[in-house]
């Protein structure tokens, strides 16, 4: 049976890469990997994951220097002669091995005002929304996020600049702009043109190319700075 | 900074930029055409000086770069050099100045 010849990393931000060779098998995925070394090399190791099918958004990793899902990804799309390299995502703090605290990603969704507020009452009628608007279109595009980080972590903005919101959270407050039942959107682009918001955005798309889910933060942001400079126009910045 | 200044800043950057675009094209577009047939700076200046139309033109162009070139530097400060806040705010204002008056003192010089 052919090996894969594994290197994860151990310990907090000053560990290192621990070498461990896993069996090959059919169909494997990075996931599959890392399990098998927790399960039967070395119980010790923490990382995380829930789904397996790509859905929760907690197994994200660097994997080859790359960040990736790791339950939705086949070894054999990414090893290289037989080895994987398995970090975790990086501008998180790691707690241990492939385990980031992931606090700062989520506290920055709230700090761009990522919550829906309505002003219905379930004593009011639905909302009606044409499925083919506009707005509607532009939520769709971005709202099939499940949080897990990929794209915040190939931000170079993110790296340099430790309070930019980063495209998760800007692609969040962009499908939240785009709803027209939200009543707080004066608060919400507020929140998202500051220095740390919207305008830092290089538009270089490391995240657009990275996201597992296909979607776009890039246009998702420059959706915004065009929404904050409209606004900026017409005097309700 | 407040996202009233972000965003403003923002839009004068796309401002200056379609500007420096039409600059940059008509400016190269007539240094070709001028200079077919070889050109001395006595030649230029003859065409230049007191040439309202050339004056308002290069003034334009250098009010673009002015507002242009300092808020494109501003994130690479803040991004490299972790430089942020008011004293890379008055530095960049220091250089959106020296830009338009080193700018304004040739464009003079070629009007006047
Ligand atoms: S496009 Fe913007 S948000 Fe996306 S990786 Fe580049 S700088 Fe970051
Ligand atoms: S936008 Fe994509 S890469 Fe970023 S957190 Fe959401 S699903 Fe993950
Ligand atoms: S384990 Fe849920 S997305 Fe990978």
């Amino acid at each position: 049976m052919t090996k894969l010849q594994v290197r994860v990393w151990r310990g907090g931000a000053d560990g290192s890469f621990q070498p461990f060779e896993v069996p090959r098998q059919a169909s494997q995925s990075v996931l599959d990997a890392v399990t098998y070394i927790q399960r039967v090399l070395d119980p010790t190791l923490a990382y995380r994951f829930a789904c397996r099918v790509g859905m929760c958004g907690s197994c994200a990793m660097t994997v080859n220097g790359v960040a990736r899902w790791t339950c939705r990804t086949h070894v054999d799309k990414v090893a290289r002669d037989g080895r994987l390299e398995i970090a975790p995502l990086r501008s998180l703090p790691v707690v241990r091995d492939l385990v980031t605290d992931m606090r700062e990603f989520f506290d920055k969704w709230s700090r761009a005002k990522g919550v829906f507020r309505g002003a219905r009452s379930r004593r009011d009628a639905f909302a009606r929304v044409a499925p083919r608007s506009a707005q509607r279109l532009s939520v769709e595009a971005g709202i099939e996020c499940i949080g897990c980080a990929v794209c915040y972590a190939s931000c170079d903005v993110v790296a340099q600049n430790p309070a930019y919101l980063g495209p998760a959270a800007l692609n969040r407050a962009w499908t939240l702009l785009n709803d027209v039942r939200d009543v707080t959107q004066a608060e919400r682009l507020r929140a998202v043109a500051g220095d740390a918001g919207c305008h830092a955005c290089h538009s270089q798309m490391g995240c657009t190319e990275r996201c597992p889910k296909g979607i776009a933060p890039t246009a998702s942001i420059a959706g915004l700075k065009r929404a904050a400079a409209k606004a900026l126009l017409a005097g309700a910045l | 900074m407040s996202a009233r200044h972000e965003t403003l800043l923002w839009v004068a950057q796309r401002a200056s930029a379609a500007l420096l675009a039409l600059c940059v094209v008509v400016h190269l577009a007539t240094m070709i055409y001028a200079i077919q047939g070889g050109l001395t700076a006595a030649e230029i200046l003859g065409r230049t000086r007191g040439n309202p139309g050339w004056l308002a033109f290069y003034s334009l162009f250098v009010a673009a770069i002015a507002v242009h070139a300092p808020i494109g530097l501003r994130p690479v400060l803040g991004e490299w050099l972790r430089w942020r806040g008011m004293s890379r705010e008055v530095f960049l204002v220091a250089l959106a100045l020296a830009l338009a008056v080193l700018g304004m003192r040739a464009v003079l010089g070629m009007f006047g």
